[in-house]
């Protein structure tokens, strides 16, 4: 068998492993300027009624880890991560807020219905301003917070692997963090 | 016999011959595609490259990156247009001009990209802005530049990668 | 309740896919006649379901049913018809379907065509197709189903970007596609064969009327595309070497390549492997045009790892297919009997030079696309190979490649005499030495370059019509006998004539307007004027106009000759720019005015305040040369399609008696 006839399938190959190489370049592996740096100022109305649905004060919880989640009801994508956001909320000493990124409130308010409601506050970014304040890429997209200081940034759906590989992990560094 | 030996010998001298053609022509393109590629490869910088590695003039390059909100002026001589306009990337900026109409796309906030070189003054002098025609409205190589700065702030909802037109 | 139907009939299009690429292939080993005909009642009925899918997504498209994700995401309901169905296949999922509907339409023409192929080599064939098939399907189901739905039905869909929104775009993906997919049916042929071990001068009659359909379709897709970007996007540009373009241009080149070489394996039984290793890759680059291009990694290795499981699927895929087939030609190709010998001046070494030159562009097209992915996976550094690296490699690369256009079909098989070429092309050469110092003269003082390759056009356009002359004998035997032997021409030779010819318009074309474009722009306000070649624009006016779902700027320019002696015909220019209802961008409507000598095309951009504008004009010289050129080589190659020797339905069997007899 002429070793010739199998340089197409190593031309292949190599082809082959430029593009793998080129998909374990993440975007989520990309660090964000935001790291680290204070949560920005914002004041959204909550998905019904007047008043204040979730601002800044919000986040400065001392007590709390808080993790913000940016979602819509039309993004495919957050009903998949919907089982990994159940999950944070019931955490102890971990609160939870969405943002409604240019939603309806009446559909937001209907898919929280059909899924159930994991968040503690949310806030409703209809025209998408807030979003753009705090660098999100797409929804869905989550930040975790200590002390009014974002401290990690997820973008895309959180799975439920990540949530034990990655983000519960991440949770427990920061409270342990206050702790000593 | 005699004859089919040669018949064997003037194969393998003409298998010689046509191997000789290819690999004279593959090594020509391999040389073309080479020089080529020097004279017409063109890196791309974002404001903050540009300050870190010290870009001067003389070199040519792309520069991409937001026009800064408010940043954009223009005046017309004798029917030319002259734009002066800032390219940030959120972490440093360029000072850009432009002579010319710039493209439909160019709008204050948003991204662009732009071929040129600097001058002494330390100001970007485009010779041309790119229009790309990408459905994403944003070049990649801007966003990939602003993902890593975390200036970033494409709005998912209007933009979906997946749907490129071919 | 519509999309949930075409979901169970995508389901149920899989489970035929299934039985098609099990059963035939089984039975062609075993010899049972039984297993092999089930391949055709499985291909009729996985094209019957897939149809009905694409037929379902189509409705819910045409009510806008917005619960549908994908028809949320894309349509709206304001959109015109025309775009309302072109956005079926406008993005990722739709244009899935549509890709493997007619998958399913071409395996069911060989299911239906093919009953005069030998049974094994149908089944075999078939198999194969319902393989790639079953791949698809199951890319659709698992991670971009078309018929998805949304829990909360949003009010009003996003809309389709406006840029899209226009004919030459609404015909140009199918096109593309049906080339690509057409494509698919050569490398089950091909795959077919390395299976039976098997390659022969009937192999190459039975592949060549897909080849030449599939190059039809590739070919007209691909210029309707440079159409659409000349007319829509408003910068004078009809290629601007982008990885999505290239992704197109790569397999026409490999197709190309192979629509030749088959010839020599049908008229000379030889080149077997290479053919076999052309259909592989030709259908290997329209699978990568399709997912790798659409998904965006060549184009941002971002935009493809945001769905990491759309993309690891795409890649195992591809690593199955092409690198399974690929395997499969390293290990049986030597099962394929070498050929005869090639005398270094004949017909079959004119085509196989042309594949060598074919290849290697291929191959630069493919380095020059690969190029940016790879300085940034390996060494982390962004950069862009434009249009200047390409026209640089093409500008050399392609005059071999023109200059065995010229002699090739001039040569005969086996043995030719290239003294008796060259004195019957010598007034061909003559004129087209003429024509490049008259080029070079007019041109005095800019490039040389373009001078040559006006000498090289003029000269394959002078050579593609002395050659049809002489197998006619015109001016050699009686005119009326002349005129009986061109009637009596096979349709494939108009096929070979009309190609050249039509190239060679089209080449003339590529010269004259890239080499010779003017470009003025100026910000005017009403009544003043610019020039730009030999012509004067005045702005008379600007005035808003509404459209069905834009508004837009019109602009009211006159054009008239330069100097004002001249009394030439002066006319009237309506640019626009249009602004969108449903997307926040605009798009510039040229008007284009056109000429054998060039197109003026005149674009109206943003206003500058103070009731000023800015214009700006090009001169594009034998622009249209290149669309009358591509248009007539796309009829050559139907002329071509329509002959009766090749003809998809007529089974061939004409066997040894035809075999030409090897050279010593």
């Amino acid at each position: 068998m002429p070793l010739k006839r199998f340089l197409p399938l190593f031309v292949f190959a190599g082809i082959l492993i430029a593009f793998m190489i080129g998909l374990s370049l993440k975007p989520s592996e990309i660090p964000s300027a935001l790291i680290n740096k204070p949560v920005p100022d914002f004041s959204l109305p909550p998905l019904q009624g007047d008043g204040i649905g979730l601002s800044t004060e919000d986040l400065l919880d001392p007590e709390n880890i808080v993790i913000v989640n940016f979602f819509a009801s039309w993004c495919g994508p957050c009903r998949v991560e919907h089982p990994a956001l159940e999950l944070l909320g019931k955490l102890d000493g971990v609160k939870l807020h969405g943002i409604a990124y240019k939603d309806r409130p009446k559909n937001s308010l209907s898919f929280l219905k059909s899924l159930g409601n994991p968040y503690d506050k949310i806030g409703t970014d209809l025209k998408g301003r807030v979003a753009i304040d705090w660098g999100v890429t797409g929804t869905p997209e989550t930040f975790i917070i200590k002390n009014g200081i974002i401290r990690y940034q997820h973008i895309g759906p959180i799975h439920q692997m990540q949530v034990e590989d990655r983000i519960l992990p991440i949770i427990r560094n920061l409270q342990q963090e206050g702790a000593s | 016999m005699t004859k089919i030996g040669l018949k064997a010998g003037a194969r393998k001298k003409r298998r010689l011959y046509f191997l000789l053609t290819s690999i004279a022509v593959l090594g020509l393109a391999a040389l073309l595609v080479l020089s080529a590629l020097e004279d017409s490869i063109r890196l791309f910088y974002d404001p903050t490259e540009i300050v870190e590695k010290n870009i001067g003039p003389g070199q040519n390059f792309r520069l991409g990156g937001l026009v800064e909100e408010e940043s954009f002026e223009s005046r017309e001589v004798a029917g030319i247009l002259i734009n002066h306009f800032v390219v940030t990337d959120g972490n440093e900026s360029v000072a850009v001009t432009y002579e010319g109409l710039l493209p439909d796309l160019f709008r204050e906030g948003q991204g662009v990209v732009a071929e040129g070189s600097m001058n002494e003054d330390g100001v970007f002098v485009a010779s041309e802005v790119l229009a790309k025609h990408d459905e994403t409205y944003m070049p990649k190589e801007v966003v990939d530049s602003l993902k890593k700065r975390g200036e970033w702030q494409r709005k998912a909802a209007e933009t979906h990668p997946q749907d490129k037109a071919l | 309740m519509i999309a949930e139907l075409g979901h169970y009939f995508l389901v149920l299009a899989l489970g035929l896919a299934v039985i098609q690429a099990i059963f035939p292939m089984i039975g062609a080993a075993r010899g049972s006649a039984r297993m092999m005909m089930l391949g055709q009642p499985a291909a009729y009925g996985q094209f019957f379901f897939s149809l009905l899918a694409f037929l379902a997504l189509t409705y819910s498209y045409l009510i806008s049913d917005f619960s549908v994700a994908v028809i949320a995401r894309n349509s709206h309901s304001l959109k015109p018809l025309l775009y309302k169905i072109s956005g079926v296949w406008g993005n990722h999922e739709g244009s899935l379907l549509f890709w493997v509907m007619f998958l399913a339409l071409f395996g069911a023409m060989v299911a239906y065509f093919g009953r005069g192929l030998p049974k094994s080599l149908r089944a075999r064939v078939l198999s194969v197709q319902a393989m790639v098939g079953v791949g698809f399907y199951l890319f659709m189901l698992i991670t971009s189903n078309p018929f998805g739905r949304l829990a909360d039905v949003p009010f009003e869909g996003n809309g389709l970007n406006p840029l899209l929104q226009d004919p030459g775009l609404v015909f140009h993906p199918p096109f593309l596609y049906l080339g690509y997919v057409g494509l698919s049916v050569v490398f089950s042929f091909a795959i077919a064969a390395l299976i039976e071990g098997r390659v022969d001068p009937a192999w190459a009659r039975w592949v060549r009327p897909w080849t030449l359909l599939a190059w039809v379709f590739l070919t007209i897709g691909i210029v309707l595309g440079s159409w659409w970007a000349y007319y829509e996007l408003g910068w004078g540009g009809w290629w601007a070497w982008d990885p999505v373009e290239n992704a197109s241009f790569m397999p026409w080149l490999v197709a190309t390549a192979l629509l030749h070489s088959a010839i020599v394996v049908e008229k000379r039984d030889t080149l077997k492997s290479w053919t076999i290793l052309l259909a592989i890759i030709a259908f290997s680059f329209s699978l990568l045009g399709t997912f790798i291009v659409r998904s965006g990694i060549i184009t941002s290795v971002h935009a493809f790892a945001t769905d990491p499981e759309r993309g690891l699927y795409i890649l195992v895929f591809l690593a199955l297919v092409i690198g399974g087939s690929l395997l499969l030609f390293a290990i049986r190709s030597d099962k394929l009997q070498a050929g005869g010998l090639f005398a270094p001046i004949s017909r079959e070494s004119g085509l196989m030079i042309n594949n060598l030159f074919l290849s290697v562009a291929a191959a630069v097209v493919l380095y020059g696309t690969m190029h940016p992915l790879l300085s940034d996976a390996f060494f982390g550094v962004k950069s862009s190979v434009g249009a200047p690296f390409f026209n640089l490699v093409f500008s050399l690369l392609m005059i071999p490649l023109v200059v065995t256009m010229v002699y090739g079909p001039h040569l005969k098989w086996k043995r030719a005499d290239i003294k008796g070429v060259n004195q019957r092309l010598m007034a061909a050469t003559g004129i087209a030495l003429l024509a490049a110092l008259m080029t070079f003269y007019v041109t005095y003082g800019g490039a040389i370059m373009p001078a040559i390759w006006i000498g090289i056009g003029v000269w394959l356009l002078l050579s593609s019509l002395q050659e049809l002359a002489s197998r006619i004998k015109l001016f050699q035997a009686p005119f009326k006998d002349s005129m009986s032997r061109l009637r009596r021409q096979p349709r494939s030779s108009w096929g070979m004539t009309l190609g050249h010819f039509g190239f060679a318009v089209g080449l003339l074309g590529i010269v004259g307007t890239s080499a010779w474009t003017i470009e003025a722009q100026k910000v005017m306000g009403l009544g003043e004027d610019m020039t730009i070649g030999d012509y004067r624009l005045t702005l008379k006016d600007v005035i808003p106009v509404a459209g069905p779902n834009y508004t837009a700027v019109r602009g009211i320019i006159s054009v008239s000759p330069k100097n004002a002696e001249k009394t030439g015909e002066s006319f009237m220019a309506y640019p626009e720019t249009r602004t969108y209802v449903s997307s926040p961008i605009t798009t510039t409507e040229g008007d284009v005015k056109t000429t054998m000598a060039g197109d003026l095309f005149i674009v109206i951009g943003e206003s500058q305040g103070q009731g000023r504008w800015g214009i700006r004009a090009y001169y594009k010289p034998m622009q249209v040369w290149f669309w009358i050129g591509t248009i007539i080589v796309v009829l050559g190659g139907l002329i071509s399609l329509s002959d009766r020797r090749y003809r998809i339905g007529t089974p061939q069997r004409q066997k040894a008696s035809r075999k030409v007899k090897h050279a010593p």
